[in-house]
């Protein structure tokens, strides 16, 4: 039933928004569906992701927010029963093209996981994996600086500086998560997907990465799956609910948190289901 | 508030229990223990039986008797005739353990032309002397016509007297030394002529009617060709396709048939792959018999399945995370597996590989199949010339009734074992050092 409203709505916010001009869509997901085997895990879900923005995924466990976003990179791909249809585009080129080599395409957009993932190497390495294996650097100087950078911009550099030969693992999970921030940020990515990339953090390394977010939104498109409301409120500036794989409503962070059109988000948002 | 909630505890905590007989689990619990305790002892007491069995039997042989005489290189009995210099032939076909026994007959002080007296000698120094003191001579010609102290072997039997294994109770006539034997043996041993030393000749000699020149050198060497073969062989083809099957393979009817079938080869008793490597490698492709390198393919075939099903064990080990991680980077699954997950496999994958060729150290039954239980002498020097192994020198020496081959046969089992055991040893080595947990 209110599919069709969502839609209008949808298409009323974004010629809203796309009248202002440093409102670039990104990448703009069309019916995409997934299926899992016989199961299917999304329906039909049309959402835009807005260049230089932080757009939220929120909803219930289950409702297909991950999956959206794995899509977004074709890490689906990876899973022998998926298979997805619609059109998902990154700067008006269809990712799922068979002419698309999807390691370029992970290299353009980069992610980031829900548990901190360092590779059991040297945080130099870590960081310096992505860019080595897209030839991003010409000699160690090149790389040395390419890795600087990315700890800077990921705000790791003052702690790491010194033990950059020391095991990413030997870091404290907020700093772990930093660092797998650093290491996707390496490969110069357009956009970064987060996959709930707090959830197994303590309240002050979340401030700490959630900052990061927001800083990185200067360079850097972001989609972040977040289960925390107050997450998405305080760091994205677009949020979609999504519930039981479909797409329930998509604006402006700012109205989804205080005048959702749709029950089911005002429901989920005030912690009456979810 | 906390009050309340204590109180509340205590008022549950004192609410009567039903009778679920604690009692009878706690003993069940000490009897399940003690079946324990008493399973680990029974393992232990066998353990402690068999080491104590065949080391008590075998260290001996780690030990030779042997007599130093001043061996004259008596002219006339080398070459009565004189014509060493145009006949080589004459160098080689010498009497030499007779020069031997003429230095034992002298110095025991036995009258030469007592001819009984000197029959009693037969049998006390080993025959080896002929092609131990022809060495001497071929390497240097000008030693005839000197005398210089050479270290001979005693015979088996004198040997076993020397170290004590024959019960010299027992009537003359029904044991294999004489008293006179003995009464010599002692009075060299007096003077120190006669003297135990370490036995190196058990790792160097090949195969022998005689046991004093029997060794496992022949087996040492075709153990080692197999083991280089099997590990040539089946370390790449085993990573290889355990890679294939976790990383690459979908999930499928046929890669579930392959996992079924790898499973029950693992389980295949080793005689029917000596059977299959009979079939396959001698009758049909021809490959010569008793030759190592046989031997390291039916090997390899047995130790495959155990390489795999480790491989792939350590290769599933490695966390999802880590390929997520490398996926998402933008590497390709060959630089996913290559650079991330194999490297982390890598100690699970030689833990396994070094259990298999452990395995395959120990194997005897496919070997005897391929014709590797032979009589042996000279060393192999390639891998097709035929040989024998370890574990089949040990079943040859079983068969054997002279107390001095039971001997060797014990001392070969415990260099088997000091193999073994290094091996595995090196495997939790391993794995305690470079296991890692997520």
């Amino acid at each position: 039933m209110n599919i069709m409203t969502e839609k209008s709505l949808d298409d009323a916010v974004n010629a809203e928004m796309n009248a202002r001009s440093n409102e670039i869509i990104k990448m703009r997901g069309d019916k995409v569906t997934v299926h899992y085997g016989d199961k299917q895990a999304l329906f039909g879900v049309d959402l835009d992701v807005r260049q230089n923005q932080v757009t939220a995924l929120i909803g219930p466990s289950g409702c297909g927010k991950s999956t959206f976003l794995r899509c977004l990179n074709r890490m689906n791909d990876t899973i022998d029963s998926a298979s997805v249809g619609g059109k998902i585009t990154l700067d008006n080129e269809d990712i799922y093209d068979p002419k698309i080599d999807v390691v370029e395409l992970r290299a353009r957009v980069g992610m980031v996981f829900q548990k901190p993932n360092p590779f059991p190497k040297s945080i130099y390495e870590n960081v310096a994996y992505g860019p080595r294996i897209h030839g991003l650097a010409k000699n160690k100087a090149d790389l040395d600086v390419i890795v600087e950078k990315s700890l800077q911009k990921a705000a790791l550099w003052n702690e790491a500086k010194d033990r950059l030969n020391e095991p990413g693992t030997g870091l404290s999970g907020g700093q772990q998560q930093r660092l797998c921030i650093a290491r996707a940020i390496a490969v110069a990515p357009e956009v970064i997907l987060m996959d709930e990339p707090c959830s197994a953090l303590d309240p002050i390394a979340t401030a700490k990465v959630e900052e990061l977010i927001d800083e990185l939104r200067e360079n850097y498109t972001i989609v972040i799956v977040t289960h925390s409301m107050q997450q998405a409120a305080r760091v994205s500036q677009r949020t979609a609910m999504f519930h039981l794989g479909y797409l329930v409503e998509e604006g402006p962070t700012d109205k989804m948190f205080t005048n959702p059109d749709d029950k089911r988000t005002q429901d989920y948002i005030t912690g009456r289901f979810g | 508030m906390t009050d309340i909630s204590l109180d509340t505890l205590t008022t549950s905590a004192a609410r009567p229990r039903r009778d679920i007989g604690i009692k009878k689990r706690y003993a069940a619990e000490r009897r399940f223990r003690l079946y324990g305790v008493l399973a680990i002892a029974v393992g232990l007491a066998f353990l402690g039986v068999m080491l104590t069995s065949i080391i008590s039997k075998g260290y001996t042989a780690f030990w030779q008797t042997t007599v130093t005489l001043p061996i004259n290189f008596d002219e006339k009995i080398i070459d009565p005739s004189n014509k060493r210099a145009t006949d080589p032939n004459v160098l080689i076909t010498a009497n030499y353990p007779k020069i031997a026994e003429a230095a034992l007959i002298e110095k025991l002080g036995i009258d030469p032309n007592d001819k009984a007296e000197v029959r009693k000698l037969k049998g006390f120094l080993s025959d080896s002397s002929r092609v131990q003191l022809r060495a001497i001579v071929a390497a240097d010609p000008s030693v005839i016509g000197t005398t210089r102290n050479v270290d001979i072997l005693a015979a088996a039997n004198l040997d076993s007297a020397f170290k004590g294994q024959i019960d010299l109770e027992v009537p003359e006539s029904r044991r294999k030394v004489s008293d006179q034997q003995v009464e010599w043996m002692n009075k060299l041993k007096a003077e120190g002529v006669m003297a135990e030393h370490f036995n190196t000749g058990l790792f160097s000699y090949g195969a022998s009617s005689r046991p004093e020149t029997s060794g496992v050198g022949v087996a040492l060497i075709g153990s080692f060709y197999m083991m280089v073969i099997v590990l040539l062989l089946a370390l790449p083809i085993g990573v290889a396709a355990s890679i294939y099957l976790e990383e690459f393979a979908k999930k499928s009817r046929f890669t579930d048939l392959i996992e079924v079938n790898i499973n029950n080869l693992a389980a295949v008793p080793s005689i029917v792959f000596g059977l299959l490597g009979l079939a396959v490698f001698i009758n049909f492709l021809g490959l010569p018999r008793s030759a190592s390198f046989v031997g390291g393919l039916v090997l390899t075939l047995m130790t495959l399945p155990t390489i795999i099903i480790a491989t792939r064990a350590a290769l599933a080990a490695v966390p999802p995370s880590i390929r997520s991680a490398a996926l998402g980077l933008g590497a390709s699954k060959m630089q996913m597996v290559f650079q991330h997950i194999l490297p982390l496999a890598a100690p699970g994958i030689l833990t396994g590989t070094i259990i298999g060729l452990a395995r395959a150290l120990g194997e005897t039954a496919p070997l005897l199949l391929i014709g590797m239980v032979a009589f042996v002498a000279d060393y192999p020097t390639t891998p097709f010339d035929p040989a024998t192994a370890l574990p089949v020198q040990i079943y040859m020496w079983a068969n054997e009734a002279e107390r001095a081959f039971v001997e060797r046969m014990s001392g070969a089992i415990i260099i088997l074992l000091i193999f073994l055991m290094a091996m595995n040893i090196v495997a939790i080595v391993l794995r305690r050092r470079f296991e890692r947990r997520w």
